[in-house]
This record gives structure tokens, C-alpha cells and sequence, in this order.
């Protein structure tokens, strides 16, 4: 399911390295960006993945350094990797291309996207970082580094249980997994802190249709933070997810694939 | 044998109201700068007091921690290269992969090599991780720039021509050229510290002098690596005067006097791993095979006795410590014995780092143990012949 991307696919900012990549389903282009820590490299099997392969074709590469490799050299800002997943559309020719991420994937997409919108149709952001919404001296979002992994699971999760996997039961892979999430999430955003100063003030060039999917119970970000980035894009929608936080496509993965699917159809037509 | 005197000029009054956290996060309404400032006064009286034993000198640095005042090494190297006369002065040291201007930190280090006139030691290092998050720099990228930092201090320093370009990833300079320059030549000894036998393999490449800090009877394996780095290079064998050791050091005339020292210099190991703990692992400090072995709630033990027991530095007993080569402590003869017997374990070492103050030690206690320290068993310490020359041909 992956093997033409992965040995054919030549991508020159990989500096002679493999993109590691999925794809599953048939139909529209759908390019999926995975959260970073404390989540990470996105599981194909997951329920998300599944959902939206009934209905596209769904490309998710898993981002330099989260995966089985190291990140090569080169690449050390989100604004790196939004210029990795511009080169992969246009190595795999794609066009009318729907473009979702989550968290640290939908600061990428939203990266992208103010660069270029040629081969993309739709953005889809589920609970964005990526902007600085309030003063100097208010943290826009929690520092994940200085708090303990419950208290994260506690302000990540509407149910807490979803993020504290039992660790005796992870595989050493799952394990080396959520070591590297916690490494590269840093070494792509750990100053600024998880944003981009300028990405805000170029939230205006994106003129394609543009949805904010926000899990409601997410206290990692602050209050209001979705409705700002919204409010930077425009014409965009912002949809509010119940009983999910800042994870809603693992919380609430047939509403996120359902609000989506339906927010799309215009495109895909 | 060289001994430098160490104290990181600690507030221990603030050291029972830490609740979890004497590092990073703890209120600094808890120092009075009245209390502050006599201490400081009294660390630098008890420098020179060590100046004029014939002891070297060890500074160091840490930031917003009741553990240590010394917030800016360069502020204290500059006191005491004006109040001292003869001691060498180490920094150990310089923590150049979180600061984000080494031009700053290559003036600062020629300044006090002209004052002192040729007596700066100069260690680089990486730090301990609890300072990342006040730094702020990536802590993904701290060994690239760590090194990168280095050698731009390096050309700095021994560049005299004309200024120079500097234009890389961490760095952006036009025109570097430092005034003045350093007194000795080409550059001051350079040191630094490691736990680790790929990074000690490599300051063995340099030539630069190694310090490894509670590592106990297990420090063989790293100056060993550090041997082979050097006998690559040079192709000869890396002198004592390469090798440097962190201990605790309590001496008294009687075995009591000196256990009660004893507990008291060990106020630093017990206290020094206070910090709220998602401080202690910044992402990227450790290896991702490290990280595993955490998430597994697997630790990795520093210090061993010369049997192999495990000992822990913030919990062991006095006599433990002992056992480890971590602390030297006991009568002058029993001090001697166990330095010998420690340097012998090591095939040679030129450098005892000796933290002969600690925590809520007396100035009466201090000056007892650095003077009874330099009467009886420094002069032995210069006499003891190394299992390997003390020193290159060449120095």
C-alpha cells in the first residue's frame, strides 16, 4: 500500500532519505497531517484513517523523525516540512487535493497553504497550533515539556483514560514511537514555542474553503484560541466537537471523518 | 597532581522551602540579598584563602537554583582574577550551547586570561539538563551547537589579523575580531566534562583536558576511551594531566571530625537532584534509547563501589560514598590512601576537582578542611608519581 511511494518517490529536501508514507481508499486526494506529542507517527489501521478511506484516498506520511528513521539534517522548522509536503504534491502530480492535519499537522498544513494553494481544494484544521493569538506574557498553549504525562493526558483528552496507555502493555516499537514524538515535536517548535510569529499575519492568502474542526474539551490550548485562527482565514468555518479535546480524530473520529466528508463535497464534486 | 577548591556558592537557607523544587521554579523572594551578598564575600575570602594553601581554583555555573548563586561564571572569574595571585582559575564551566552569542563569551574569556595574566583554565560545557528550559534553545540541536560555538571560540580567540566571517546555522557574525586578545598562546587550556565513552573518545581527538563528575569506580571504561581518541591523534599516550575528577573531600584529625564533614559536604549530592522532574528530561537530551528505558521505569546507575554495587549519590551513606570514590573522607593518611587508590583505578589522573565546600558548611569548617587538606595531604598529592606521565613532552 506503500511501496511506490516510499522506494520511487525522490523528494529533493530528503536528502537522498525515504518519506515514510500510507496510502488507503480510492477517490478525492485526501493528504493527512498527523498530531505531534503526545500523540505522533499515525497508526494506518487507526479509526480515523479507516473512516476517511471509505470515502478518499487518503496519503499519510508520517513526518521526518517520528518514524523509523532520522530526520535528516536539513530539515529543523515546520516550515521545512510544509515545503516537504508541497514537493510531494508535485511529485505525485496530485491536484484538487483536500488537506487536513491535527494539532502540529494542521500548523503545517496551515504553513502550506499560505505558500501555495495550487493542487489543494479544501483545508481541514483540527485544533490548530501554529499562531500567537494573545499577549507577551500569556502562554497561548500548555508548555508540554513542563508538565507531567497525566497532566498532558488530563488537558489533551475530554477522557484522560485515552491518553495514559497502560506503557507495560506497548510494544518496544510503540514505545521508541512515543519517544520520538516527544523529540521531534521539540525539534520542529520548540522556540517559538509551538507557533510560528508571522503565520497569522499570512492566514490571509489562503483563499480556499477552509474549515477549523475544534475539540470542544481541549485545555491545551487557550480559550478561544480555534476561533481566532478562524477568524485569520477567510470565509472560514470553525465546528466546534463535543466530548473530544485536542486530539478530536482520536476522540471523535466518525464526527471528524462525517464533518469533513460534508464539508468537501463541493470540491470532490 | 594539581587539586582545585570547588564550591558552587550555594544559598542553603532556601534549601528546606523547596516543596520538590530547588531549580528552574523556586520563588526567589526566598534569598534575602543581604544574606546573599555575605555569602558571596565569604566564598571569595575562602578562594583566596585556597589561593595561598597553593590550591587551584574551580568555578562553575548554574541558573536559578538555591544550589548555586553563581548565575554568570564570567562575574566571578573576574573577582577572582583580581583578588587572587598565583591559583590557576577553572571554569567548569562555560555552558556555550545555551547562549546565543558566543562572540560575547570569547570576549569575555580573553578579558579574564589578560586580567588573571595567563591563569584561566577554560571548560566548555554541554550543562545539566534543568537548564534547557530556562536557556530556551533547542535542546534537539544542543550538541550541533555546542560544538559549533566551540569552534567559533576557538578561531576568536586565536585569530589576530583581521576580523573574520562567520555565517552558519546557529551563528551570524561579519566581522569578529576581539579585543583584547587572550594572554596565553595560542588559546587557554581548554577542558570539559562528559559521562559518556563516544564523546570522551573525541575530547581524547582534541587533546582537551576530560572531567567526569561522580562517576566513581566506574570511570575506568571513560578515560579509557578518551586514551584511545588521544592515541589516534597523537599517537601517544594521553598524559595524567589530561584527566580531571569531581570528588568530595571532608578531612579531619580524627575519623569523627571527619564523618561529620563529611555529611555535611554530602548536602550537595543529596540536594542538587531536587527539580520538579519534567525539568530533568528535556526532549532531545538524551538518547531515544534512553527515553525508552525511562518510559519502561528503567534508571541508569552512575556510581559504583570497586565490587560493583550500585550506589546512589543522593541517598547513599557517608561510608557508601566512600566505597564509590565519590567522596574522600578520614584522617590526612586516609585521604591519601583513598585519592592513590582511586587515581591507580583510573591508570592516571592529574586533576582532582575537590568540592571541599558544600551546602550549609561553616566558614570555620571550610577553612579547616581546605587547610588541613593542603598541609597534610597536598604536598603528597605533588610528590605521588602517576602510573603515566603527569604531563606531555611538549607542554
Amino acid at each position: 500500500m506503500s511501496a511506490a511511494l516510499g522506494g520511487g518517490l525522490r523528494l529533493p529536501s530528503l536528502a537522498g532519505s525515504n518519506l515514510e508514507i500510507t496510502e488507503r481508499g480510492s477517490g478525492a486526494p485526501l493528504l493527512f497531517l498527523h498530531s505531534g506529542h503526545p500523540t505522533g507517527r499515525m497508526d494506518p489501521a487507526a479509526e480515523i484513517i479507516t473512516k476517511l478511506a471509505q470515502d478518499f484516498r487518503v496519503i499519510v506520511p508520517t513526518h521526518p523523525g517520528f518514524g523509523r528513521d532520522p530526520a535528516p539534517a536539513n530539515l529543523t522548522t515546520v516550515d521545512d516540512l510544509a515545503y516537504l509536503y508541497l514537493d510531494l504534491l508535485d511529485a505525485m502530480d496530485l491536484s484538487k487535493v483536500i488537506l487536513a492535519g491535527v494539532s502540529f499537522g494542521a500548523w503545517i498544513a496551515a504553513e502550506m497553504a499560505v505558500k501555495s494553494t495550487q493542487r489543494l481544494c479544501a483545508l481541514v484544521l483540527g485544533n490548530p497550533v501554529g499562531i500567537k493569538v494573545g499577549g507577551r506574557e500569556s502562554r497561548d498553549i500548555v508548555d508540554i515539556y513542563s508538565i507531567f504525562d497525566k497532566q498532558i493526558a488530563e488537558l489533551a483528552y475530554a477522557d484522560a483514560k485515552l491518553g495514559m496507555p497502560d506503557r507495560t502493555k506497548l510494544s518496544e516499537d510503540e514505545l521508541t514511537y512515543m519517544a520520538k514524538s516527544r523529540e521531534s515535536t521539540a525539534r520542529y517548535g520548540w522556540s517559538p514555542y509551538l507557533h510560528n510569529p508571522k503565520l497569522k499575519g499570512r492566514l490571509h492568502r489562503i483563499r480556499i474553503p477552509t474549515l477549523i474542526l475544534y475539540g470542544a474539551a481541549d485545555r491545551i490550548l487557550a480559550q478561544g484560541y480555534g476561533r481566532a485562527f478562524a477568524a485569520a482565514i477567510p470565509g472560514a468555518q470553525y465546528q466546534e466537537i463535543a466530548e473530544a479535546g485536542h486530539f478530536p480524530h482520536l476522540e471523535q473520529p466518525e464526527l471528524f471523518a462525517r464533518h469533513l466528508t460534508n464539508f468537501v463535497r463541493e470540491c470532490v464534486k | 597532581m594539581k587539586v582545585f577548591q570547588f564550591t558552587e556558592q550555594p544559598y542553603p537557607q532556601a534549601w528546606d522551602k523547596h516543596n520538590g523544587s530547588l531549580r528552574v521554579n523556586l520563588p526567589n523572594r526566598l534569598l534575602d540579598p543581604h544574606v546573599a551578598s555575605d555569602l558571596f564575600h565569604r566564598y571569595y575570602d575562602e578562594w583566596q584563602l585556597a589561593d595561598e594553601l597553593g590550591l587551584e581554583i574551580m568555578i562553575n555555573e548554574h541558573h536559578q537554583t538555591a544550589t548555586c548563586m553563581s548565575s554568570a561564571c564570567v562575574i566571578t572569574l573576574a573577582v577572582l582574577s583580581r583578588i587572587t595571585k598565583r591559583a590557576r582559575l577553572l571554569v567548569l564551566g562555560y555552558p556555550i550551547a545555551n547562549r546565543p552569542d558566543p562572540l560575547r563569551a570569547a570576549e569575555e574569556l580573553a578579558t579574564i586570561d589578560v586580567i588573571s595574566r595567563g591563569r584561566l583554565e577554560m571548560g566548555f560545557v554541554k550543562g545539566v539538563p534543568q537548564e534547557v528550559p530556562i536557556a530556551n534553545l533547542n535542546p534537539v540541536f544542543q550538541q550541533e551547537r555546542f560544538w559549533e560555538a566551540h569552534d567559533f571560540i576557538m578561531k576568536a580567540l586565536s585569530s589576530h589579523d583581521e576580523p573574520f566571517n562567520w555565517e552558519s546555522e546557529n551563528f551570524h557574525y561579519r566581522h569578529v575580531n576581539i579585543w583584547p586578545r587572550p594572554w596565553q598562546q595560542p588559546h587557554p587550556p581548554v577542558w570539559s566534562t562528559t559521562g559518556s565513552k563516544a564523546t570522551a573518545k573525541k575530547l581524547g581527538g582534541y587533546g582537551y583536558t576530560m572531567a567526569t563528575l561522580g562517576t566513581g569506580y566506574a570511570t575506568r571504561p571513560i578515560y579509557d576511551a578518551y586514551r584511545e581518541g588521544y592515541r589516534e591523534k597523537f599517537r601517544k599516550e594521553a598524559p595524567a594531566s589530561r584527566f580531571a575528577y569531581l570528588g568530595f573531600v571532608a578531612i579531619g584529625h580524627n575519623r569523627e571530625e571527619a564523618r561529620r564533614l563529611g555529611e555535611l559536604v554530602l548536602s550537595y549530592p543529596r540536594s542538587s537532584g531536587i527539580v520538579h522532574p519534567p525539568f530533568r528530561n528535556p526532549p532531545g537530551y538524551l538518547s531515544i534509547g534512553d527515553n525508552v528505558r525511562i518510559l519502561k521505569g528503567e534508571g541508569k546507575p552512575r556510581s559504583y563501589t570497586k565490587d560493583g554495587r550500585i550506589v546512589d549519590m543522593g541517598k547513599g551513606s557517608v561510608q557508601d560514598l566512600i566505597d564509590a570514590g565519590v567522596l574522600f573522607c578520614g584522617t590526612p593518611d586516609e585521604v591519601y590512601d583513598q585519592i592513590v587508590d582511586f587515581v591507580q583505578h583510573c591508570g592516571g589522573m592529574g586533576n582532582l576537582l575537590m568540592m571541599g565546600h558544600a551546602g550549609p558548611m561553616s566558614h570555620e569548617d571550610t577553612v579547616n578542611n581546605l587547610t588541613l587538606f593542603s598541609k597534610e595531604v597536598l604536598p603528597r598529592l605533588k610528590e605521588f608519581r602517576q602510573p603515566v606521565p603527569e604531563a606531555a613532552a611538549a607542554e
